[in-house]
């Protein structure tokens, strides 16, 4: 079975990017453009790992993490967080809402599979 | 889709979050505080920042990282969004904005003002904000107090930051001989004790071995002495630790990347094999049993997240981690715990997928269409007005009782098609906003250039019209701004003795008015000095010495071709073009220009434009036989002549006396040689037109057919230009009709030729 992954952010065009990265790669990617509707699709697409910007409108990466790990079903899965640089303030923060890991952008198709190969089986 | 698919995505979102950019460093501009407003700009930074970096753009990551760090300094409260500083965001924004059709068109940039740029955000960065308050706060490294029943305190003061690993000096005794005397590659020993965050975050010990199995030949022993009997046991405490000897040539680096994300919340002790030679014996406080490691039985696993664990099956899994030997049966028992999870919310979960499709319908959304296809159904939703139009007229003449259900049907259809036509005219429909935006950048630079300080001022820029009016209106916009902050405004010491704000005020609005769109340009300047304005036009020979002009004729001379008042050629205005071209283009858009000004209080310039290019309200008239469509907009009334009110004026000319003034007649039917005498005016219908220049002339035809909305069909683009004609239509009884030019035929009427300029050139 194809393995299930959310991806958040607000740019377009890092959205079509994330979803030929992964589609190549043989996910299934189910996309939001940011933390309020990450939220709302995150039951109808029972992901298996998210990945999400930081930076967004309305809900930014930090509350849509920590609004995931409020949902009883979703508390222990693996999110990983897109950051420009390795900030590490931003890191942290993101940490502290609960991310699993982090992918630095700009982001190669490889880094990326790889990161969600670490914290998927 | 290819990555320049997508780069052709990322270009336009450039242009959305330009936009964005710009209209809230105005609001800031104009004082707005709302964080949100900041972080929009911010963000519309970022997003092109992140993008760019995707496609290698780096001299558009370098400029937007640059203006990024400023601009979070503003996010952040350390430096103040002032006038000042807006003024070199403004210009930072422009500078981003070239870089990026730099990008995607070639050409080069201004690389000296990029790197002014660079240098006056990087100083009000730095200005502002001291380097200690940029680093991390202290408190956001801290790791937190660990949850796990044995912190090992020594790790956890050897991870303060997120780079910090300190290696600890470890010792083992029972890992000797055996593995270090078939040594290919280095030897490494790893202690690796989760704490319950590890869980909590999403990371997995499992998969970490995993991962770390990949490095290298490795085996790993699991210390299980810290488990609890089952009635103690927190079944989502951490109670596992692993210890795993590997040989890889791989290196510290990749084994400790390996644990990138899960380092704060794990004891991670990693030593090559040798240094722990010689240690004494620690591990006799952890004895630990050698533990079979199957590797494949991981891989076969489904995913199973450890904190998903439900009341019930806290007990299912608590016994299976009493039972548990072996590091696989951890896998097992969470995978098991999780598949009796998703079955109990299998049905929760439905309900709530539906709830919300329905909130995400509900939604405001937009989908982006090709413009091509938006023109081609408003091309055939134009043959369907006609062709409903001609059904109409044929049923009317094969049906002379005029009320049957037919008829009735046709009414509907009618009215539908006019709906769906509506519809369709306003998928083209856009705000103005767009146009407005980038005249905010040329008012910038022109107050730049001239030493002038200039506010622009827009107002209704969300009025909507068709999309191809707005791009046609940018370059006459942006030419009347440049003429009124170079010509209109006067320069601050001017200002200040006329008793004025030093800055000057030019006001952009749009409006809706009578199906039209209707765009005023004003400024607060000097207004038109009409002694310049009418010499200049004597010294040209536009007028006569002595003619006799109103205020509103002077002021109206500026539209004539070639015409300048400005004493030398400036910058601005010695590119060749002048307000006739602005003229001409709003005049090609089916539009009218105007203006009105007040000596010491500034110049207003009305433009009224249709709201679209491909229908029209007309009259339609016959001409000598012949049908003709005559613009509704330029009409300004009807009226049967009478004898008595014809006067005859030299030897061709004639004039009709209305309310007590003269006004030429034009026989259209003579102007466009329909025929070689003059028309009876008596026996015809004068139609009163404004034309160019704010004067009227009646347009003598033959009779009136009846009013109708046309689809106009570009003559131009299906046969050649048509002096005096704009462009055509088809009737409902399937003949062509052409649509009168009116300030042509005008022209035409005064002596000039019929130019081939002169037209509705964008029609259809």
């Amino acid at each position: 079975m194809k393995k299930k992954v959310l991806t958040v952010d607000d740019s377009r065009t890092i959205r079509n990017m994330l979803l030929v990265t992964l589609n190549n790669a043989g996910f299934e990617t189910i996309q939001a453009e940011d933390g309020v509707e990450g939220l709302e699709v995150l039951e109808d697409a029972n992901p298996d790992v998210i990945v999400t910007d930081i930076n967004m409108p309305r809900l930014d990466g930090f509350g849509f993490i920590e609004g995931v790990r409020k949902n009883e079903k979703y508390r222990a899965i693996p999110i990983l967080v897109l950051t420009t640089e390795s900030d590490a303030e931003k890191k942290n923060r993101a940490r502290q809402a609960g991310a699993t890991g982090w992918i630095v952008k700009p982001f190669d198709p490889t880094k990326l599979i790889d990161a969600i190969e670490r914290v998927t089986a | 889709m290819d990555m320049n698919e997508i780069k052709e995505i990322f270009f336009q979102e450039c242009e959305e979050q330009l936009a964005e950019l710009e209209s809230g460093l105005l609001r800031l501009n104009d004082g707005d505080r709302d964080p949100e407003t900041v972080n929009a700009v911010f963000r519309a930074v970022h997003s092109i920042k992140g993008g760019a970096g995707a496609f290698a753009l780096d001299d558009l990551v370098s400029f937007a990282h640059v203006f990024e760090t400023t601009l979070d300094c503003v996010r952040s409260n350390k430096l103040e969004p002032t006038q000042d500083v807006l003024k070199v965001m403004l210009k930072s924004a422009d500078v981003l904005a070239d870089l990026t059709n730099v990008a995607r068109d070639g050409g080069s940039v201004d690389q000296a003002r990029s790197a002014q740029l660079i240098r006056e955000l990087e100083a009000l960065a730095k200005g502002e904000a001291p380097p200690a308050a940029e680093a991390p706060a202290p408190k956001a490294a801290t790791p937190k107090a660990a949850s796990a029943p044995k912190p090992a305190p020594v790790a956890a003061a050897a991870a303060p930051n997120d780079e910090g690993f300190v290696p600890v000096a470890f010792s083992f005794d029972d890992f000797g001989g055996e593995e270090e005397a078939a040594i290919e590659h280095p030897a490494y020993e790893v202690i690796f004790k989760p704490k319950s965050e590890l869980y909590t975050k999403g990371n997995e010990a499992t998969l970490l071995l995993r991962d770390l199995s990949r490095l290298g030949e490795m085996s790993i022993h699991c210390n299980m002495d810290s488990l609890p009997p089952l009635d103690q046991m927190d079944p989502e405490a951490a109670y596992f630790s692993w210890k795993v000897s590997i040989k890889t040539d791989r290196g510290e680096d990749a084994i400790r990347s390996v644990f990138e994300f899960a380092e704060w919340d794990c004891e991670l002790e990693l030593i090559a094999a040798d240094a722990g030679e010689g240690a004494d014996g620690e591990t006799e406080e952890l004895p630990m049993q050698p533990v079979p490691f199957d590797l494949s039985a991981l891989d076969e696993e489904p995913h199973a997240p450890l904190g998903v664990v439900e009341e019930e099956e806290q007990i299912a899994a608590a016994q299976a981690v009493t039972a548990a030997q072996t590091a696989s049966n951890v896998v097992q028992m969470a995978a098991n715990a999780s598949r009796a999870a998703a079955a109990d919310k299998g049905a929760a979960a439905a309900a709530a997928a539906q709830n919300n499709a329905q909130q995400a319908s509900a939604a405001g959304q937009t989908i982006r269409v090709d413009l091509d296809r938006v023109d081609r159904l408003i091309n055939l939703v134009g043959e369907l007005v006609i062709n409903q139009a001609m059904l109409s007229q044929s049923v009317i003449e094969n049906d002379s009782n005029g009320v049957s259900s037919i008829n009735m049907g046709l009414e509907e259809l009618q009215q539908l098609t006019r709906e769906i036509q509506d519809s369709v005219m306003a998928i083209r429909a856009q705000p103005v906003k767009p146009v407005f935006q980038r005249m905010a950048r040329t008012v910038r630079e022109i107050a730049d250039i001239t030493g002038k300080s200039v506010r622009l001022v827009t107002e209704g820029e969300n009025t909507e019209v068709d999309k191809t009016v707005i791009d046609k209106l940018a370059e006459p916009l942006t030419h009347m701004i440049r003429n009124a902050v170079d010509h209109g405004l006067e320069m601050p010491e001017k200002r200040l003795a006329a008793g004025k704000s030093v800055e000057g005020t030019v006001k952009l609005t749009a409006k809706h008015r009578s199906g039209r769109i209707v765009i005023e340009l004003s400024d607060d300047g000097a207004g038109i000095n009409r002694e310049k304005v009418r010499q200049k036009a004597i010294d040209n020979d536009l007028i006569a010495a002595d003619a006799n002009l109103s205020d509103e004729e002077i002021d109206n001379l500026i539209f004539h071709a070639g015409f300048s008042t400005a004493d030398k050629v400036s910058d601005l205005s010695g590119r060749g073009v002048g307000m006739d071209v602005v003229k001409r283009s709003i005049q090609a858009l089916g539009g009218r220009i105007n203006i009105s000004s007040k000596p010491g209080q500034g110049s207003v310039f009305t433009m009224s434009l249709p709201l679209t290019l491909a229908v029209l309200d007309g009259m339609v008239v016959t001409v000598a036989g012949q049908t003709l469509v005559v613009p509704l907009t330029a009409i300004v009334e009807t009226l049967q002549p009478d004898a008595a009110a014809i006067h005859s004026f030299g030897a061709t000319q004639r004039l009709i006396s209305i309310r007590n003034s003269f006004c030429p007649l034009v026989d259209v039917g003579r102007i466009l040689n329909f025929r070689a005498t003059q028309a009876n005016p008596v026996e015809g219908v004068a139609l009163l037109v404004e034309s160019e220049g704010g004067g009227q002339r009646a347009l003598m035809v033959d009779a009136i057919q009846g009013q109708r909305q046309v689809v106009i069909k570009s003559l131009e683009a299906n046969y050649t230009h048509v002096p005096g004609i704009a462009a055509a239509t088809i009737l409902g009884d399937g003949r062509v009709a052409l649509i009168l030019d009116v300030d042509a035929v005008v022209a035409a009427s005064r002596g000039q030729p019929l130019h081939l300029e002169t037209s509705l050139a964008a029609a259809g």
